[in-house]
């Protein structure tokens, strides 16, 4: 094909595509380690415990036109659970907890999403751990965008949810101060 | 004043109550049997402390406290096996009883030098799982070994497997041992068991 007609070959099918804005796409930087997934559980009701697990990948789709029609979705390995401590970590991966040989992954994926006009958002969706699905919501904020130093585009939120281990058939007793867990979702993505 | 001493209670003959120190080609020392003993003693007890503390709740009084003396003892029992196989190595090995053939006797010496392999692999996989975020394992609150190998991804569970399976082959390894001692025993009727044990019988 000449240049020549590769261009109008283009042209026609750029005319041919329906006049519609389509959501940008980001892929979550895990690469570069800028999105972290948290969790913090009261230990004995004394202290607040703080984890997270180190190995995910996930995306989302964000139009700022049409915000309602974001979209994310993030897989985690559960096995990459990481405490700072040895001997809990292997005690977090064994069947009294995320029990990592049978369910090697967790995974949310997004059913809605409504953008509040001071920059915060609710994000709902299902979050499936210890091979259990249960919808759950998510408080978000916008945190920010725009263009990067090294010629990308980021955008990034901030979400926070509880949940109830026992929901997830998780009912190891670690005491009524800690029935619950808060998980803390901080993802930049890096737009296609 | 010493010959009062010498003489009193039940005197038989000398040659029969002397306890080496060493072993000699016919008997194990004291030394020997005391070291044989206790290693039997603390890996039987600290594999039935694993196995229950490993099954203990968040809110077991000895949750916390349980993987500490096991993790102690286990170093102490490092120390322990390193000066028994060190006492194995410069002194004489008392000879196979008569009657042992030769394929028993090479059986017998391969499952020995067996289990105190399995035993050294045993007590590392131990501490590459307390060591494997970098933090040292403190022996009774006094000691303090520290970490060497760590950060390897899931280096504590796999450290963990291989502890626990370890664990199973050398208690039933240690088993048939026990079991293979009692034949001699009984069954025999030679001076395995009881020499040993230390103690002399008519067999002797």
């Amino acid at each position: 094909m000449t240049t020549r007609k590769f261009t109008a070959f283009a042209l026609t099918a750029a005319l041919l595509l329906p006049v519609q804005a389509f959501a940008d796409k980001y892929i979550i930087d895990t690469k570069g380690s800028h999105a972290f997934i948290q969790f913090r559980i009261q230990h004995l009701g004394f202290s607040w415990l703080t984890g997270r697990f180190n190995t995910f990948s996930g995306s989302f789709e964000y139009d700022e036109k049409d915000p309602s029609k974001a979209s994310v979705q993030v897989e985690i390995d559960t096995a990459s659970v990481d405490s700072n401590h040895a001997e809990r970590d292997k005690h977090l991966r064994g069947d009294d907890f995320l029990d990592v040989e049978k369910y090697p992954k967790a995974q949310f994926v997004s059913t809605a999403f409504s953008e509040n006009d001071d920059g915060t958002a609710v994000l709902k969706g299902d979050l499936t751990l210890h091979g259990v699905t249960k919808p759950v919501t998510i408080d978000v904020e916008h945190i920010g965008h725009g263009e990067d130093p090294w010629g990308g585009y980021r955008r990034g939120f901030e979400g926070r949810t509880r949940i109830a281990l026992a929901d997830y058939g998780i009912t190891y007793d670690l005491g009524p101060k800690a029935k619950e867990l808060e998980l803390i979702l901080s993802v930049e993505g890096i737009r296609q | 004043m010493s010959n009062t001493f010498e003489s009193a209670g039940p005197v038989s003959s000398p040659e029969n109550h002397r306890v080496a120190i060493r072993n000699t080609a016919n008997r194990y020392g004291v030394v020997a049997v005391f070291l044989h003993w206790l290693v039997a003693i603390v890996v039987v007890g600290l594999f039935i402390l694993g196995a229950w503390m490993t099954d203990l709740t968040y809110y077991d009084e000895w949750y916390r406290s349980a993987p500490d003396i096991h993790k102690s003892i286990g170093i102490l029992l490092f120390i322990t096996l390193v000066i028994r196989m060190s006492w194995r190595i410069v002194n004489v090995r008392p000879d196979h009883e008569p009657g042992i053939g030769t394929l028993q006797r090479q059986v017998a010496e391969a499952v020995h030098w067996l289990l105190y392999l399995l035993l050294f692999a045993l007590m590392i996989s131990g501490y590459l799982i307390s060591t494997a975020d970098g933090k040292p394992i403190e022996v009774f609150g006094v000691l303090s070994v520290p970490a060497t190998i760590s950060d390897i991804p899931n280096m504590e569970d796999v450290a963990g497997k291989v502890h626990w399976y370890l664990a199973l082959v050398i208690i039933s390894l240690a088993s048939l041992h026990a079991i293979a001692a009692l034949k001699h025993h009984f069954f025999d009727r030679d001076r395995t068991l009881t020499r040993m044990l230390g103690i002399r019988t008519h067999r002797d």
